[in-house]
């Protein structure tokens, strides 16, 4: 039993050791409890060398440790330095077991029985878990790792993975790569891999297939020894040779043991986080939650937070958080003058998408916000600009050019630009300020993070979004009022890619909105279904059965995931009878479809061919997931003699490496999708970025910013592999040089061998890399300039597969 | 000519910082390049000298050495040069606004204009000379490109046939992977039926010199002996005899793929050995041309 302190901090990761500095420094009683024998285990855990950035740049550090970009080494040498000097009370070894007690009089066990008495608790955890250790004989043994951060750090090992997960498979599949010469061996408790994706399980048959690597269900380890693995086998037991063990036996997650402190989470969903007042005091008063638990991954952010958090604690009320001068700066060039806190007020009590959020959040909101000052008339965005942020009025009001010289005005308190952010696609409309006014501009990463972690800000934005797509699709003096009784009956639906929304000859009349994703129109011609049409987001179908009472005449299924919003016909009906004018142009839309579905019709009879190629040609293109394209690249291979002069000009137009591969990829009727990126309406890669670097840009690319923490994250998350983790390879020699001396690597991306000469031992940080749509290049995207033959285009799908491509093949 | 030249593209070009990207609906092959553009320019150009050569009276007979003959030397040499600068457009990764299919397009219809240009530059008179040479040389040039042009419009497709979605280096692991195979599946056969097996496994690809890989036939194939070998032979257990022989047949048709593939693209490459080193021989015999005309003056 030792003496109680002031408070205890759980984790000596970045977060919890400032923190225990900070308490040192102040010559409060603390405890640093860590359940390892060193400080910081995740930084620990990164490779030899790993170089570790500093981001958000903007940001200062305020924490009584040392921390800049910088190798591993360094930094976790700066730390012990620092927790020695700062005197922090560490005990190491210590994994807490069970909390109990209340603010005060807190109980603390660890898994050895120890007890520690605190009155405030600073939870500093992290996400990463404890992993599942393995259980037989031999299990303590250093040989056996929990993860794999390089799998280049193994060469010619004999190596077994235990655990059949995707963290095992991929893990094993890493080390497994040809070159680096290892025996790998895969163990599966059961017979099948059913916890595994369906992508990494038939990767792993193939390299099984291919000898790379032998897979080994109904087997587990039974004893470890130092270079040798004894399993147990359905035929009896087999000793291999096994110079590493590689266990993935999955992690028990910290939201666990956080709930079971009483901490509450903003909802049930993976992504939540312990509800926090601005003190980052959780609901359990006297217990603190900081770091990349609270939601935070960066490590200059965990750090400050934790000098804050033991300031407050210490009873220092009137510290304003390191962002306050960054906050401070966003507000500088409004008209009126206010404090942080009070604009922040301002923006809460006017608002209505940030009525519920909390202080705390609005902090973080607002970092990744603008707010300015619009003078009347001033333009806020275009028409037909490509855009994503969302738009708050806090002052003033916003016209909206819905026609020539038609405005229609949105109140103080409403939003605008909302379909940007839900469909990724352009400006429907000019916004113009209607008076003197204030707008927040929310980007699209902090916006989509409201509406999670903010049920009531989910509520309000997708009302008005609803609303608004109607009242753009639907013209003819529609207004707000006539579309209740619709938007009340309406439901948003999920469409998995492929599912049939609307069936050729079935009774219906129910109308959809396609909401993100896309959709394809196919008809039954002939016994054979025949495209149509591909509808982008922001469309709508079904409308011939409402006003026509006929069956449906064409087949909608989708052609990516999708959200369609559905429309009761009997309330679209009463729309349509109370507004006259809106029928109208509904029929005329109607008409101009009928006539396109007669036209292709008639062709088919007179160019059946043509109208087969273009249909299937579109099949193919919506398989390949060029649905959710923006801008993809295309080769014909009718005209393609595989110079690979396009990944030459990509990677020397940029720093050296290339974001596509040619060969890589499907290909149909000569038509060729190679591996490379399709600027996606909904970016997977910007789902899960944690220093928030990839943003779509004025043309429509996605792109990277600098910044990158090399964690990957988006490259596991893009569905066609078109993303590397890649370091950039040194200077090459000028071209001149190459032509006249033959020095050097010549155009194009220089050879690993090259790099690694030029390199040495330097091991430099490998970071993200994708096409940016040569951003910034005036002559345009260098593939399709550097095609000598004219093989490569790039194209959106829906002028791509536009009508007028079928008029010019079939004559 | 301005009507070739549409004033939208003219004034694209000058635009510094093009901020709308240029999305096409369709491919365009560098033949067919904005409507065959070049091919009229250079058709038009050839025409104007055959047509100015018949019209126009050069006293005592059509010679290189007329002002005549010289307009047309001092054209031909410039566009010898330009055709050159091909090599370096199409590496240099400029910023600037400019389509290497423009290039190409250009590149072949002017180039053929030469025979034109520099034919009718000697006034036929041709002899043992230098000057015979470089015209010699040029016109080996052209018959090369002209190779190159048609490798470029008609062998695409069949590479892309070939291939059927794998790329060379998937090619090269489907090999492996056999090899991998058949090493394990050999082990139970008898001495000499391993014998051929091995041979297999030890065989190089890319072996089989120019020859083998311009016409795709590999007559020395170790895979093809082994299958042959363990056909007829008697030796070992037949279970495991039929398991090598399958795994062979199978590694017979990757193999083929990939000799197909490396066929297809050694003669889209091929006549680019013999087009380069002659330009540059060209150059020389064109300088050495010029300066015996200019020194002999």
């Amino acid at each position: 039993m030792s003496e109680p302190v002031k408070v205890a901090i759980i984790g000596s990761g970045p977060a919890g050791l400032s923190a225990a500095s900070r308490a040192g420094q102040l010559g409060l009683s603390h405890v640093l409890l860590e359940k390892t024998d060193h400080l910081s285990d995740t930084i620990f855990k990164y490779q030899k060398g790993k170089r570790v950035l500093a981001t958000p740049e903007r940001l200062d550090l305020r924490s009584d440790c040392r921390f800049a970009e910088g190798a591993r080494e360094y930094i976790l040498g700066n730390w012990d330095e620092d927790a020695a000097n700062n005197k922090v009370n560490v005990v190491k070894h210590a994994e807490v077991a069970a909390v109990t007690g209340e603010k005060g009089a807190f109980e603390i066990k660890t898994a050895s029985g120890d007890v520690y008495h605190a009155e405030n608790i600073v939870l500093a955890i992290g996400t990463q878990g404890n992993p599942n250790r393995m259980r037989c004989g031999g299990a303590d043994l250093p040989h056996i790792i929990y993860q794999v951060d390089d799998p280049e750090d193994f060469k010619d090992k004999h190596i077994t993975v235990v655990g059949s997960g995707d963290a095992g498979i991929e893990n094993a599949l890493g080390v497994a790569e040809e070159a680096l010469e290892n025996t790998v061996t895969i163990l599966n408790r059961s017979k099948d891999f059913a916890r595994a994706k369906a992508k990494n399980v038939s990767d792993m048959m193939e390299a099984g297939e291919n000898g790379f690597m032998s897979i080994r269900t109904e087997t587990q380890p039974k004893l470890v020894e130092p270079g040798w693995l004894t399993l147990e086998t359905p035929t009896g037991d087999e000793k291999i040779q096994c110079d590493v063990i590689v266990a993935r036996l999955g992690s028990v997650a910290p939201r666990g043991f956080v709930e079971s402190m009483g901490i509450e989470f903003t909802g049930p969903d993976r992504e939540a986080f312990p509800k926090l007042s601005p003190t980052f005091e959780s609901t359990v008063p006297g217990i603190f939650v900081i770091g990349a638990l609270a939601g935070y991954p960066l490590i200059k952010h965990c750090m400050n937070q934790g000098y804050d958090v033991v300031e407050f604690i210490n009873g220092n009320t009137g510290l304003t958080p390191a962002d306050e001068k960054d906050l401070a700066a966003i507000f500088a060039n409004l008209p009126q003058q206010k404090s942080v806190s009070e604009w922040l007020e301002y923006l809460r009590e006017r608002v209505r998408i940030f009525a519920d959020v909390s202080p705390l959040q609005m902090r973080e909101f607002m970092l990744d916000s603008k707010v300015a000052y619009y003078r009347k008339g001033d333009v806020v965005f275009e028409k037909g600009e490509p855009g994503s942020s969302l738009f708050a009025i806090a002052d003033g009001h916003a016209e909206v050019e819905v026609a020539p010289d038609v405005t229609v005005p949105i109140e103080q308190g409403s939003i605008f630009g909302e379909v940007g952010l839900i469909s990724g696609r352009k400006r429907g409309a000019t916004i113009r300020a209607g008076e003197d006014s204030i707008f927040v501009e929310v980007s699209r990463t902090a916006a989509l993070k409201l509406m999670a972690a903010v049920p009531g800000a989910k509520r309000v934005i997708n009302r008005i979004s609803l609303e608004r797509q109607l009242l753009q699709i639907f013209k003819g003096g529609l207004t707000v009022e006539d579309l209740g009784p619709v938007v009340d009956t309406a439901e948003v639906e999920r469409i998995p890619a492929g599912k049939v929304v609307v069936t050729e000859g079935e009774q219906g009349d129910d109308v959809y909105v396609i909401r993100s994703g896309s959709m394809v129109v196919e008809k039954d011609i002939g016994g054979k279904s025949i495209f149509l049409r591909y509808l982008p987001a922001g469309s709508f179908f079904g409308e011939m059965g409402v006003l026509s009472g006929a069956p449906r005449n064409a087949t909608v299924k989708a052609a990516v995931g999708s959200e369609v919003i559905k429309l009761t016909g009997e309330s679209f009906r009463k729309m349509l009878a109370a507004r006259p004018k809106v029928r109208e142009a509904t029929e005329a839309a109607v008409a101009e479809r009928a006539q396109m579905n007669s036209f292709i019709e008639s062709r088919k009879a007179s160019y059946s061919s043509a109208v087969d190629l273009y249909s299937d040609t579109a099949g193919f293109i919506m398989k390949e997931g060029l649905g959710e394209a923006t801008d993809a690249l295309l080769i014909d291979e009718n005209l393609c003699v595989g110079c690979d002069n396009c990944e030459k000009a990509c990677a020397d137009s940029h720093e050296g490496l290339s974001r596509l591969d040619r060969e890589a990829g499907k290909t149909f009727a000569h038509l060729h999708v190679p591996t490379s990126c399709r600027h996606c309406e909904h970016p997977h890669c910007m789902a899960d970025c944690p220093p928030n670097v990839i943003h779509r840009g004025p043309d429509g690319e996605v792109f990277m910013e600098p910044g990158c923490i090399g964690c990957g994250n988006c490259m596991r998350n893009c569905p066609y592999g078109v993303i590397r983790m890649e370091a950039a390879p040194p200077q090459k020699p000028s071209l001149l040089r190459w032509l006249l001396t033959g020095f050097g690597p010549g155009p194009g991306e220089p050879s690993p061998k090259w790099t690694k000469k030029q390199l040495g031992e330097e091991k430099p940080k490998k970071i993200a890399v994708k096409c940016d749509m040569c951003k910034g290049i005036a002559g345009g995207p260098a593939c399709v300039r550097a095609c000598p033959t004219g093989a490569a285009i790039r194209v959106s799908p829906e002028e791509f597969l536009s009508i007028a491509r079928l008029q010019e093949d079939a004559g | 000519m301005a009507s070739l030249f549409p004033k939208r593209l003219l004034s694209r070009r000058s635009k510094a910082t093009q901020t709308e990207r240029v999305r096409e609906r369709r491919h365009e092959g560098f033949l067919r390049y904005a409507n065959f553009r070049w091919a009229k320019i250079s058709g038009g150009l050839c025409l104007l000298i055959i047509v100015s050569y018949a019209l126009i009276d050069v006293t005592p007979r059509p010679n290189g050495g007329s002002w005549y003959g010289y307009t047309l030397g001092t054209i031909g040499a410039l566009l010898i040069l330009w055709l050159t600068a091909l090599g370096y457009r199409k590496r240099k990764m400029t910023s600037d606004y400019w389509s290497l299919k423009a290039w190409t397009s250009a590149h072949v219809y002017l180039g053929l204009s030469l025979i034109v240009i520099g034919t009718w530059h000697t006034g036929f008179q041709l002899g043992w000379n230098v000057h015979t040479l470089a015209w010699v040389l040029m016109m080996l040039v052209i018959l090369s490109g002209l190779y190159g042009v048609i490798a470029y419009a008609t062998l695409p497709a069949a590479l892309s046939n070939n291939r059927d979605e794998m790329t060379q280096m998937q090619m090269l692991e489907a090999i492996r992977a056999f090899d991998r195979q058949l090493h394990a599946a050999a082990q139970p056969l008898t001495p000499e039926d391993t014998a051929p097996v091995l041979a297999a496994l030890d065989e190089d690809p890319f072996a089989g010199g120019i020859a083998a890989r311009l016409s795709g036939r590999y007559p020395r194939c170790a895979t093809s002996a082994a299958l042959v070998a363990l056909a007829t032979s008697r030796s070992s257990n037949a279970d495991a005899r039929d398991k090598v022989v399958g795994l062979l047949k199978q590694k017979e048709a990757a193999l083929a793929r990939l000799r197909q593939h490396l066929k297809i693209r050694a003669l889209l490459e091929v006549w680019l050995y013999v087009h380069v080193p002659l330009t540059f021989a060209l150059i020389a015999a064109l300088s050495a041309h010029i300066i015996s005309v200019f020194f002999y003056w």
